[in-house]
């Protein structure tokens, strides 16, 4: 996947950090491991599957089943628009097209300048600010097709 | 620092100098610090912090950040209540900003002043204070008891207000016996959708014969349109935590999990302070209450998977694997978590429980109806003017709930359904406005009661849209464990996208009921067995709307 070689040392750390109880917590793992470099990177994994003792295959298994894992490099910041049936009801088609158009790229996907990552979902429990998304951990609700590209702008210029 | 509780003493000395210090001579100014952060809650309560610094008037007003305070579409909201406990008195505002933060407390905190402006209005006129407001007045908060009104990151607000206390009866004063039977005779079902009598599936557990037994909360919320869980977990995480060790001490176990979605990142925080302030106060961890009852708790974050809400799936993931359901039975009360007896609760079934037993069974059972006693919580959401949480006993009628409290439909357009139960549940027409809401009604009616997310969709709405919707939802989160649910819900898509694009033909409608069928009778778990709903739901509604796309088609 990539060439260049990265520091496994916080793997250790997190892997250490569980235990003997590896079984349970190998999602808690790869959760932190995730936080750690921003995505899964497949030396990391390969680290992970040593330390724990778990095959591969099984890791495999575990980060292409939860929507939350991802195997490529995100954005800086993670755009989530919840696509929950309030929001579906209170126009977010509209917002989320208005977003793809900004950044230029289709949910899932991340810009070329790695700063945003777009992603979909399902529901994130602020239906009575439908439509709403979230960036990294701050939540905007009652958006509009006018007021969605004035949010994104804010994070399209720090290096926070 | 908190000073370890060793007896029942304890816990009470600590509620009295807690209920001096809550109900104590100051204005107290409440602003909700979860929801309507999305709003700029962050800022009004910092603000109101700063200004009571600067002006010197710690002595006079307190300012406390609470959880959600239900009427979350005048979002950022807040409480002012006149000093000493809390009262008819209490003034309600909304859509408060920080400029206007100086005024509310030189007028309202300090003189009890009303500001017109930030009230709110019905019919053009405004209502000052919260005992006034329809939205309020009709609710009956049992389980939303603190939501609002404490500080949900302080333990001692929790326990000014009895908390803790039913947990002490239960284990102090009473057999587990009894708290099972207690919660048998109080009617309490299951919130999480299903309607399980709670009090029975505990003692399956308890009467499993095994050295090790688990208690799993389930806050793994993901009906899209339900957010009742977590305003709980984040507004009174205790209360969780309580029902948790009380029904921990019912069936015998020592060990607990909190399955919490991570997209709950307040929730997740609130639950992991309010765990840490119990083991300090000895109200979690060994030998609780100087009593030798052990009982601790550790938090497990979902990774984004709807399928997880299923025991079975949910059971897996903890156990770090794919969440992928297995055929019950055997059901978890006898061979669930690493295959030891394992009781799984929701998160407001697990709320109720202290409630329960404080009052009685005999109280609790006077809500609601005979086959749905209590309360329930919906979450309001859609086209309805005051959108946000709302409890109410059941039996309460969906107009009461969408007009009399949600304020009815914004604009000048007309209701057309009530969608409930999310992606289980169905859409309830017009005609059924009057219908009294508990299990078995709206079961009647093609819904179910689920998990409580009621969506108000207006004559805008295009029905089979929101068929689609759900089926394009169900079909995504489908684990594909089993063919009848992933092959179904993705050929039940197909033919849905078909017609809402203009293409699809008569027969489409026949196949999309045999579809249903199948998926509904061979699925393996709730997930596929109850993915059709939505379509059979609207079909048999609103048939009229697919027999418009029908005729634009060929």
């Amino acid at each position: 996947m990539e060439e260049k070689t990265i520091d496994l040392r916080p793997v250790s750390r997190i892997v250490s950090g569980y235990g003997n109880d590896k079984d349970s917590n190998l999602i808690a793992a790869l959760q932190q491991t995730q936080d750690e470099y921003g995505y899964l990177p497949k030396q990391a994994l390969k680290e992970v599957s040593r330390l724990m003792d778990v095959p591969l295959t099984r890791i495999f298994g575990i980060v292409t089943f939860y929507s939350q894992f991802t195997l490529i490099p995100r954005g800086r910041h993670a755009i989530k628009i919840c696509t929950g049936t309030a929001c579906h009801v209170r126009g977010v088609n509209e917002v989320k097209q208005k977003v793809k158009d900004q950044l230029n790229v289709v949910e899932g996907e991340t810009t070329a300048d790695y700063q945003f990552t777009l992603e979909t979902v399902a529901c994130i429990g602020t239906c009575f600010l439908a439509p709403v998304m979230m960036v990294d951990d701050r939540y905007f609700g009652k958006l509009t097709t006018d007021t969605v590209t004035g949010i994104v702008d804010r994070y399209s210029g720090d290096y926070t | 620092m908190l000073k370890r509780l060793m007896s029942y003493g304890d816990l009470v000395s600590m509620r009295k100098s807690g209920e001096k210090k809550f109900n104590q001579n100051k204005v107290k100014v409440s602003v909700c610090m979860t929801g309507c952060r999305a709003l700029g809650a962050e800022e009004v309560y910092d603000e109101f912090r700063k200004q009571v610094k600067k002006q010197k008037l710690q002595d006079k007003v307190e300012v406390i950040e609470t959880g959600c305070q239900g009427l979350c579409a005048r979002a950022p909201v807040m409480t002012i209540n006149p000093p000493g406990a809390f009262s008819h008195r209490r003034i309600f505002y909304g859509r408060v900003t920080t400029d206007i933060v100086p005024d509310i407390i030189s007028s309202t905190a300090l003189k009890g002043e009303v500001i017109n402006k930030l009230c709110y209005a019905a019919a053009g006129k405004k209502i000052p204070y919260l005992k006034d407001i329809p939205f309020y007045s009709k609710q009956k908060k049992i389980v939303l008891r603190n939501c609002g009104i404490i500080d949900p990151k302080n333990i001692e607000h929790y326990i000014a207000r009895k908390g803790y206390e039913a947990f002490a009866m239960a284990l102090l004063d009473v057999d587990p016996n009894y708290v099972i039977d207690e919660i048998k005779r109080s009617g309490l079902r299951g919130r999480g959708g299903a309607g399980f009598p709670t009090g029975l599936k505990w003692e399956f557990c308890r009467k499993a014969k095994s050295d090790i037994k688990y208690l799993i909360c389930n806050a793994d919320e993901g009906d899209p349109g339900a957010f009742m869980d977590r305003a709980v977990l984040e507004g009174d995480p205790h209360a969780v935590i309580e029902g948790m060790l009380i029904a921990a001490r019912a069936i015998g176990s020592e060990k607990g999990f909190i399955y919490v979605r991570a997209e709950y990142p307040i929730a997740v925080a609130h639950l992991r302070n309010a765990i840490a302030q119990a083991r300090e106060l000895n109200l979690l961890g060994n030998n609780i209450l100087g009593t030798g009852f052990n009982f601790d708790l550790e938090i497990k974050m979902g990774a984004g998977a709807f399928v997880c809400g299923e025991e079975t799936a949910l059971i897996a993931s903890i156990e770090g694997k794919r969440g992928m359901p297995r055929p019950r039975p055997p059901f978890p009360a006898n061979s669930g978590l690493w295959n030891k007896p394992t009781n799984i609760n929701n998160v407001e079934t697990l709320a109720n429980i202290p409630v329960i037993l404080s009052n009685g069974s005999e109280w609790y059972k006077q809500l609601g109806t005979k086959n749905g006693t209590g309360t329930k919580i919906f979450a309001l959401a859609g086209k309805v003017k005051n959108t946000g949480l709302v409890e109410v006993p059941m039996g309460t009628t969906l107009r009461e709930i969408i007009f009399d409290i949600g304020g009815g439909i914004p604009g000048r357009r007309e209701f057309k359904a009530a969608q409930m139960g999310g992606p289980s549940g169905g859409c309830v027409p017009a005609e059924h406005l009057d219908l009294p809401i508990d299990y078995e009604t709206v079961k009647e009616v093609g819904a179910i009661m689920g998990s409580g997310g009621l969506i108000v969709m207006d004559s805008d709405t295009s029905m089979v849209d929101i068929s689609k919707y759900f089926m394009d939802f169900v079909q995504d989160e489908s684990c594909g464990k089993c063919v009848p649910c992933r092959v179904g819900t993705k050929k039940m898509l197909d033919i849905l996208t078909r017609i809402t694009e203009g293409n699809g033909c008569r027969s489409d409608i026949e196949d999309l009921k045999e579809m249903a069928y199948v998926t509904k009778s061979a699925s393996l778990c709730g997930l596929g067995q109850t993915a059709p709903n939505p379509v059979l739901s609207t079909i048999r509604y609103f048939m009229n709307e697919y027999e418009d796309l029908l005729k634009t088609g060929s």
